[in-house]
């Protein structure tokens, strides 16, 4: 599904990333998890191509997909959430999950300023699926509310709407859980499932261990911008080495 | 979009029957502008309001488009209404062309290189004298016609110049409403974020910047036909400043705002002519106190003006309180 080959990113001297290497299969939810600076949303910034990387390829889906601009990955199904949540601020929720269904309308700056009926159909289509979308994340009653005055949860919810309406086959998620309040984090972790099991790939980045632990069937430990072991949630708590990283050594 | 059919008609309503009760004075002429620097306001709220790319060399295209039409018809006698659609499409492509590096600029950066975008234009127009006519100007453009009317008299050019200016601003309002009027501002909001929903951000941006400009060069050839006489001044550093006063002022993003901003700051300095020198000072102070105290421009700072005048009332009466 994903495989990262060999990812070096070097800012100015600093190695953020250290030729790692790992892949991700398609229909899990795949955890990857560190300290901080441990070049976590490095990586997702390289994947989802806001940054190129200094050395080392992505595959997507049997593509090799280094240096794609996000919007041309958008097209090729691939999503992603933000640490500090990315909202259309002065948007309604509506419209921010309507600006999610950009890749799957067509009218262009002519037909919308012409208000052509094609257009006017298409208006009516993708309102209707940004409804739905608003629907299954569970915030269809705040669809007029303009999106900077949500409340933080809320946000993250809209965030994921927004990222569904591309209907992606991957979704990556950057520390979905931060932020939330236990209750929060926990219909967080329904819905993950359920994103899941709609047959979408997931790879989250999270410091909340305990829904790491619960929601992934695999872990990527990276430490400093090394990879420092992979395996399921067992293997890894009780890996001795990631034991060290987090704890430090005795 | 009830909402948006009510002010169409407010706004057709004000533009129809002004004629009527001004009986073609003096304010007749003022109106005609009010058209052209609305097409103009309203070009740039485009790209400013919805997109959120600053520029300040929107005279350039204006004047472009006035000297594109002014020369080609003065000095070539080539067709109006033909010269009018070469200075449309010219601008159109001077303006993709320039749009793709500079727009790759944001913010303050952005700003300076279509300042200077607009400095180096107007110097074209006083430099180029054996094209021009240099700062003497650019005499005997003529008018427009359409089977045999003549647009010479300030009604006939009131009338030409509103069926262009209602037609540019229900293009662009049906275009902010739009799918591309959402991407423009997702891109305003969070340029990142857009283009993770696959919003191609630098091309939708030099798209509608090129808009942008075709928009102006309309309003700078309609302004070459119905002046019949076109100099620099009218094209420099002031007047982009000017427009930018009025976007502002009418409020960022909000089209018919735009029509209001352009109303207002033409109209005024004819009300107040004592202040024609320093109208740059009272554009500068204009645009700061609105954007201390009312950052949504008029059309969204008088209703909530309104709104807190009427609020206030029941709660500083102490018979409500108790109640």
């Amino acid at each position: 599904m994903l495989k990262i080959e060999h990812v070096t990113k070097i800012f100015g001297g600093l190695k953020a990333l250290d030729d790692v290497s790992f892949s991700i299969s398609a229909g899990e939810i795949t955890g990857i998890i560190g300290p901080n600076g441990a070049g976590k949303t490095t990586l997702f910034n390289i994947v989802t191509g806001i940054y190129s990387p200094t050395a080392g390829k992505i595959f997507y889906e049997g593509k090799d997909i280094t240096g794609f601009p996000p919007e041309k990955l958008a097209r090729l199904s691939m999503v992603r959430t933000f640490q500090g949540i990315e909202l259309f601020g002065q948007m309604t929720v509506l419209e921010n999950v309507m600006v999610g269904l950009h890749t799957k309308s067509r009218s262009g700056i002519i037909a919308s300023a012409l208000k052509l009926p094609g257009h006017l159909r298409e208006e009516r289509r993708i309102r209707e699926r940004a409804l739905s979308w608003l629907e299954f994340t569970g915030i269809k009653d705040l669809a007029h509310t303009e999106a900077a005055n949500l409340p933080f949860g809320k946000g993250r919810l809209l965030e994921i709407a927004r990222a569904m309406a591309i209907e992606p086959h991957i979704i990556l998620m950057d520390e979905p859980a931060a932020g939330l309040n236990s209750r929060e984090t926990s219909d967080l972790a329904e819905l993950i499932k359920k994103i899941k099991d709609s047959g979408i790939t997931v790879a989250l980045v999270e410091h909340d261990m305990e829904l790491v632990m619960e929601i992934c069937s695999r872990i990527i430990v990276l430490n400093l911008g090394n990879k420092l072991a992979e395996g399921t949630p067992r293997e890894i708590q009780e890996n001795e080495k990631v034991i060290t990283a987090y704890l430090g050594d005795d | 979009m009830k909402h948006e059919m009510l002010k169409f008609f407010i706004f057709m309503t004000v533009v129809l029957i002004a004629p009527v009760f001004l009986k073609g004075g003096y304010l007749m002429n003022v109106l005609i502008f009010v058209g052209i620097y609305t097409i103009l306001a309203v070009a740039l709220n485009l790209l400013l309001g919805l997109a959120g790319q600053i520029s300040l060399g929107q005279a350039a295209f204006f004047g472009l488009g006035a000297y594109i039409s002014g020369v080609l018809t003065a000095t070539h006698a080539v067709n109006p209404w033909f010269s009018m659609v070469i200075a449309i499409v010219t601008v159109g492509v001077i303006a993709f062309i320039i749009g793709f590096p500079i727009l790759k600029l944001k913010g303050h950066y952005l700003a300076m290189a279509t300042l200077g975008m607009g400095i180096i234009v107007y110097i074209i127009f006083n430099e180029t004298v054996d094209l021009t006519g240099g700062p003497s100007g650019l005499p005997g453009i003529p008018h427009l016609s359409f089977g045999g009317i003549i647009f010479d008299s300030d009604l006939k050019s009131y009338y030409l110049i509103w069926v262009f200016t209602v037609v540019v601003i229900l293009l662009s309002v049906n275009l902010a409403a739009s799918r591309i009027g959402r991407a423009l501002r997702a891109i305003h909001d969070s340029e990142v974020a857009a283009r993770i929903m696959g919003v191609n951000a630098s091309l939708l941006k030099v798209q509608i910047f090129t808009i942008s400009g075709m928009f102006s060069a309309l309003a700078g050839s309609l302004y070459a036909h119905t002046v019949t006489f076109i100099s620099p001044t009218s094209f420099g550093f002031n007047v982009s400043i000017e427009l930018l006063t009025m976007v502002i002022i009418g409020g960022l993003g909000s089209i018919y705002g735009s029509f209001l901003g352009a109303a207002i700051l033409t109209l005024l300095p004819e009300f107040f002519r004592t202040f024609q020198d320093y109208d740059i000072i009272v554009y500068g102070i204009t645009l700061i106190v609105i954007t201390m105290y009312m950052p949504g421009g008029l059309v969204r700072g008088v209703p909530l003006l309104v709104m807190s005048l009427f609020k206030r009332r029941p709660t500083s009466a102490p018979s409500e309180k108790d109640g």
